[in-house]
């Protein structure tokens, strides 16, 4: 087989040509210079960077953090996925738009924006501190930021997963005497797990690397409030730039580990489907 | 007699599908108040805060913060970044569409994902690449200096990382819709003469044209609110390189949350702008793969 099938259309070598240089200089050719940055490191420096006690703790608070915020959003992007989808309320149509805020609003608006709400005097950090519950500054307000800005992923992989349970299915185990919940967990859980799951890993995955909504309502202790994005940025400040591209390359095989992970449980979820199709 | 007829008359009801019961009452009231709680708590909330911030000392006061120098330059600048990035990342979009949804080729899942790329990756890490290739112990660095240039700390740098973060925007919009749309209008168009530039702007582009807005939108939302990537090359001098979201950082860490909140309100109408249109878009039909 050639390189290219034949087409009668033109301007293949025109368009082709085009985004293989621009691909290769904006994005290939700056990725490869941060893992020639690392990889030419020594290896005793490398390993000091990249496991010493303040990664160790930045990478426990950017983790945890992470894990945690897609499990909330596992729980509440399916609530908010499902309501939006079988229910009819008012103002349903003005909430499924504003679901993508998150996605159109920078982060650093996020940031304060959050902060403000959640610090001590804010409106809702002010019945939380009585409690003895501090959110601003702490681990939790990490978590929080982390939440809403990855709060679309899972409802909008969810939605239309929602879309393709069998009705008629589901009225049919009713129909048979299966209770709720029993129809819920063999037919509506089956058709969208797929889809959470995806949703969870694309959650997770922009939650690890985010930086701007995080910094402000941090607090950015060392080995407590600080996050590895900015422990890269405090490396880049004082001009260790072999120790901050250590950091990225850790973060960089992170990042493609997931992306690894999506592509497989999205391919997973279509066999299943035509597998249940059939 | 079946389970479900016997199961009826145990609860004293006659349960048929999709009847209303007590059940359904209740589970339908926990899952709209519980999302709407949780909207509320973790966006309502900070939505409402930053206008509510921004106007705490009064309409002038408001008003007042947008004659400050330092923040006009930092509106310049993000209007002069995103029109440069915007319609380079949308010749680059439509270019990688054309290629990839027109042609079979070999090493296109490769490709695609090659494109995709830059959204899996963190914006610091987005922005410290540049840093490693241009900065001052950069890779280029040092020549850069003989000749006099600076990229890091400038604004060649901000253009570069803005538009390393949005560069799939486009893309990934277009090269599903132009494969689903198919070639036969294009195959048409050539076979009765048409110039391959003709067939691009008079078959090619109306076909595409929601997509294109819609992937314009979120491309442009993105340019003018990053931050991550843009800190990390920008250096934050005032009056300079400093973008809108940076001087917002600048603002509020030196507590003067008018002004913070005041640049921010404005950013927060640019991302409602974003959503009405986002939202016109896909009422046309135009539906997100």
């Amino acid at each position: 087989m050639s390189f290219r099938q034949p087409s009668i259309l033109p301007g293949f070598g025109l368009t082709f040509g085009f985004t293989t240089v621009f691909l290769s200089t904006i994005v290939l050719l700056p990725l490869a210079a941060l893992v020639l940055a690392a990889t030419s490191m020594h290896w005793g420096d490398f390993i000091h960077t990249v496991l010493s006690a303040r990664a160790l703790g930045s990478y426990r608070l950017s983790f945890g953090a992470s894990l945690l915020a897609a499990s909330i959003n596992l729980v509440f992007g399916f609530i908010i996925a499902w309501t939006l989808m079988r229910y009819e309320f008012p103002g349903r149509k003005i909430i499924d738009a504003l679901i993508d805020m998150p996605f159109a609003l920078p982060t650093a608006v996020s940031g304060i924006a959050l902060t403000t709400v959640f610090a001590q005097n804010g409106w809702i950090g002010q019945y939380l501190e009585p409690l003895g519950i501090k959110i601003a500054y702490t681990w939790i307000g990490v978590t929080l930021a982390l939440t809403l800005i990855s709060m679309p992923f899972t409802v909008r992989a969810v939605q239309p997963a929602l879309l393709e349970v069998q009705k008629d299915l589901e009225e049919a185990a009713e129909t048979l005497g299966a209770g709720r919940f029993y129809a819920f967990r063999r037919i509506i859980l089956p058709t969208v797990l797929p889809a959470i799951l995806t949703g969870f890993t694309l959650s997770f995955a922009r939650a690890v690397g985010e930086y701007g909504s995080v910094i402000f309502i941090a607090g950015n202790l060392p080995m407590k409030t600080e996050i590895t994005p900015l422990l890269i940025v405090i490396h880049l400040e004082q001009f260790d730039y072999q120790g901050a591209a250590a950091l990225g390359l850790v973060m960089l095989v992170i990042s493609f580990v997931m992306l690894l992970a999506i592509n497989l449980i999205q391919a997973w979820g279509r066999r299943r489907h035509v597998g249940m199709a059939r | 007699m079946s389970r479900a007829v016997m199961a009826g008359h145990a609860a004293g009801e006659t349960s048929r599908p999709g009847q209303r019961t007590w059940a359904h009452a209740i589970v339908r009231w926990f899952f709209i108040t519980t999302s709407l709680l949780f909207i509320a708590a973790v966006l309502l909330a900070p939505l409402a805060t930053v206008f509510v911030m921004a106007l705490s000392k009064g309409i002038e006061a408001y008003l007042h913060s947008f004659a400050d120098p330092d923040t006009l330059a930092a509106i310049r600048l993000t209007l002069i970044t995103a029109g440069v990035v915007v319609p380079i990342n949308t010749v680059f979009g439509l270019a990688a569409a054309w290629s990839i949804a027109k042609f079979e080729f070999r090493g296109k899942s490769v490709l695609i994902t090659l494109i995709d790329l830059p959204l899996a990756i963190s914006p610091v890490i987005s922005g410290m690449i540049f840093v490693l290739l241009f900065g001052l112990h950069g890779w280029f660095g040092v020549w850069l200096q003989e000749h006099d240039l600076s990229i890091i700390f400038a604004l060649p740098g901000i253009m570069l990382a803005t538009m390393f973060v949005t560069f799939p925007y486009v893309a990934r919009e277009l090269i599903p819709l132009m494969q689903q749309l198919g070639n036969n209008e294009e195959e048409a168009a050539i076979t009765l003469g048409a110039g391959g530039w003709m067939t691009f702007f008079r078959v090619t582009l109306p076909k595409v044209r929601w997509g294109l807005v819609y992937g314009m939108v979120l491309c442009n939302a993105r340019a003018m609110g990053e931050f991550g990537a843009v800190s990390v090359v920008s250096g934050h001098i005032r009056g300079l390189t400093n973008t809108m979201p940076l001087h917002i950082e600048i603002l509020y860490n030196e507590y003067n949350f008018v002004g913070a909140f005041a640049v921010a309100s404005l950013l927060t109408l640019l991302a409602a702008l974003t959503l009405v249109i986002k939202t016109l878009v896909e009422r046309t039909g135009y539906r997100r793969r």
